[in-house]
């Protein structure tokens, strides 16, 4: 997995509510056997139109938030599936960071597998960066000071230890819970002895 | 100290914690289909890591395959290669498939009960955010990604943060007609889309154990769509007496041992939730839909709210936008929608007591003339069992198309889906924007209500249709 330490963008901005797996990647692109290629398309339905042409004034169309790396978007964000999609075409398309009031569990932890940062900030303080984001103006974001600084401001955010962790070093979590190989064999082990029903022995 | 039932699974399955609370947790049980896994068995290929115990994991295809005839295999190219890698990569691993003409094969989330796989204090987990639906049996069970997928493959664990306790209590009796449905699109229309992110929910009380295991797992279910990752019940005989004799249950003294231990996997007394909220089944409607949220609910004798009324920008503004989408008008009665679509399927409503129940109100019916109505069985087993019981005819009677099993429209996958602007009345348990098709519209609602609409040609109330 990339690491990720600092990030220098100009946000976009979606403000809508509970925008849903479907939404960010449509059914159709899930039956791909790889994780990548999927940016194209991200937030399909709203991108383009019946016959597959960019929709202009959608603001991930649109100069420079076609290149933005950071979006920001309203609250619940990434709610419903537990598609790794979500995540792959985010990534795909070149953002690495969200930041929303909330999100869906398994979206948020989805993130952390793929390199991506989703930020939980209060919705006041992200109508203040969307200011940023109508002027065409970098926000930065500094994952180890767990700090978003904009023009002479700076928001702190919070962020679990382990999951930052994981992605200022890039860390890949299998091999670390392989790490605990001898932890998983006695309580395979003792599983057996309590309750043998659960292998079918 | 006084525990609630997951507190009691999540301390059983704790194979380490650091002390920031992260935890490795013990999975007993993984569900895999065509859709979240391919990814992870080439990740394991890539980094030349082994299944570490391939007989706890169970697959089956369910998201893509074709509901009309297979005979001949899959028609498009990039279903049938998820299908085939499926196929290989379980071959490769030595995990067990039930492959597409299998009569066994099924919806993941069908075929797990069915099976006896899901069983009373295990941890289930599966790339699919319906896993809840195995919270009837007094699971943990949940959702994963896939790269998490890979994760219990390797490791038979999870990394994982505890969550909290949120306790619903659902007393009394439901009325006619009111169904399980309609309960948990109730509770998701009173917490809200996000009510229980955070949350693990127990759903307890009078009406709960009720209801029979099937109706249980209708509620289980939809946990997802009130936010929650898991929802589980406190197994009781119930559970018990359904998984007795299953082939993948407990034998002999292997069955006496889990009995003993599961009959002891209840919340205590006076265990503390995070939160708790108390429902009244008396007070309970046959729901639907109107929005694109499955949290936009209103009863079938309502009318269809006017964002107007609200105070809240934000709120209103996302009115309009399903509105719009959803092509009504405020206040108009719920009862005057005009459908095109019926469908009766899904792990939310696709086992035999909902086919039971949507057949018990079809009958001798027919379908009004410019309905399209399809009945796709729940699993292989659901399907025979149907038909032992003579429902396809009555199915096929009133109009239905009668379905192999399969995910089919509720997700739109394959072939079965909306065209634009169509209307659909769908026992399934998203109301997204192009979720059952780009510009389709989705009503929810169980399988009666759906039965009532084909019969009626509009939404209508299951209650006149009583048989």
């Amino acid at each position: 997995m990339k690491k990720f330490n600092s990030l220098r963008s100009i946000p976009a901005y979606l403000p809508i509510a509970n925008i849903d797996t479907d939404m960010i990647i449509p059914k159709q692109f899930l039956k791909t056997i790889k994780r990548t290629g999927l940016g194209k398309s991200l937030f399909f339905d709203m991108r383009y139109d019946d016959n597959g042409n960019e929709i202009k004034d959608f603001t991930l169309n649109r100069e420079p938030y076609n290149k933005s790396k950071i979006l920001l978007a309203g609250k619940n964000f990434g709610c419903g599936s537990s598609r790794e999609h979500a995540p792959w075409s985010l990534l795909d398309f070149g953002i690495t960071c969200v930041i929303s009031s909330s999100y869906a569990d398994i979206f948020y932890n989805n993130c952390f597998k793929n390199g991506i940062l989703p930020i939980v900030l209060e919705e006041n303080k992200i109508k203040e960066l969307s200011e940023y984001s109508k002027r065409k103006e970098e926000i930065a974001i500094d994952l180890e000071k767990e700090k978003i600084i904009f023009g002479n401001n700076e928001i702190k955010f919070e962020i679990d230890a382990f999951k930052k962790k994981c992605l200022l070093e890039g860390l890949d979590d299998i091999a670390l819970s392989l790490e605990k190989s001898d932890k998983i064999v006695s309580f395979e082990t003792e599983l057996k002895n309590k309750k043998p029903w659960i292998f079918n022995d | 100290m006084s525990l609630t039932l997951y507190d009691k699974i999540w301390n059983e399955h704790l194979v380490y914690q650091q002390e920031d609370g992260t935890s490795l947790l013990f999975v007993d049980r993984h569900l895999i289909h065509e859709v979240t896994s391919p990814q992870a068995f080439e990740s394991l290929r890539n980094s030349s890591r082994k299944v570490r115990q391939p007989k706890l994991t169970l697959a089956v295809a369910d998201h893509n395959v074709p509901t009309t005839d297979r005979s001949k295999g899959i028609d498009d190219e990039d279903s049938k290669i998820q299908v085939d890698t499926l196929e290989k990569n379980c071959k490769e691993f030595g995990i067990e498939l039930f492959g597409m003409n299998d009569k066994r094969q099924g919806i993941v989330h069908i075929i797990g009960p069915e099976q006896g796989f899901t069983q009373p204090g295990t941890v289930i987990v599966c790339g699919d955010s319906h896993t809840a639906t195995h919270g009837a049996f007094g699971s943990l069970a949940f959702g994963i990604g896939t790269s998490e997928v890979e994760h219990v493959l390797a490791t038979q664990s999870l990394i994982q943060k505890k969550a909290k306790n949120f306790r619903i209590n659902v007393n009394g009796q439901l009325p006619v007609g009111v169904t399980s449905k309609d309960v948990i699109l109730q509770i998701i229309g009173k917490i809200g889309t996000a009510g229980g992110t955070g949350y693990v929910i127990e759903y307890a009380g009078s009406l709960i154990s009720s209801l029979s295991v099937e109706q249980r797992m209708t509620i289980c279910n939809m946990s997802i769509e009130g936010g929650a990752r898991a929802g589980l019940i406190e197994p009781d005989q119930k559970i018990f007496d359904y998984l007795q004799g299953k082939p993948k249950s407990p034998k002999n003294k292997n069955w006496d041992q889990a009995m003993e231990y599961w009959k002891n996997l209840k919340t205590d007394s006076n265990a503390k939730f995070d939160k708790e909220i108390n429902l009244t089944a008396e007070e309970i409607s046959p729901m639907v839909t109107w929005g694109t949220s499955p949290q936009d609910v209103v009863t079938i004798d309502g009318k269809i709210p006017n964002p107007n009324n609200e105070k809240d920008t934000d709120k209103k503004n996302s009115m309009e936008r399903s509105l719009k989408y959803m092509g009504l008008k405020a206040d108009i009665p719920v009862n005057e929608i005009k459908i095109d679509k019926v469908f009766i399927g899904s792990c939310t409503n696709g086992r035999i007591e909902d086919l039971r129940e949507a057949a018990k109100i079809l009958k001798d019916k027919k379908k009004a003339d410019h309905i399209h109505a399809m009945v796709v069985p729940g699993s292989g087993l659901v399907k025979e069992q149907a038909e032992q019981e003579g429902l396809d005819k009555i199915f096929i009677n009133s109009g239905f198309e009668w379905r192999e099993p399969g995910c089919s429209m509720c997700l739109a996958m394959n072939a079965d889906k909306l065209k634009p602007k169509e209307r659909c009345a769908s026992t399934s348990n998203r109301n997204f924007e192009g979720r059952q098709g780009k510009g389709g519209r989705t009503h929810l609602v169980s399988p009666g209500m759906a039965a009532a609409a084909a019969i009626a040609g509009n939404l209508d109330d299951v209650r006149k249709y009583q048989n």
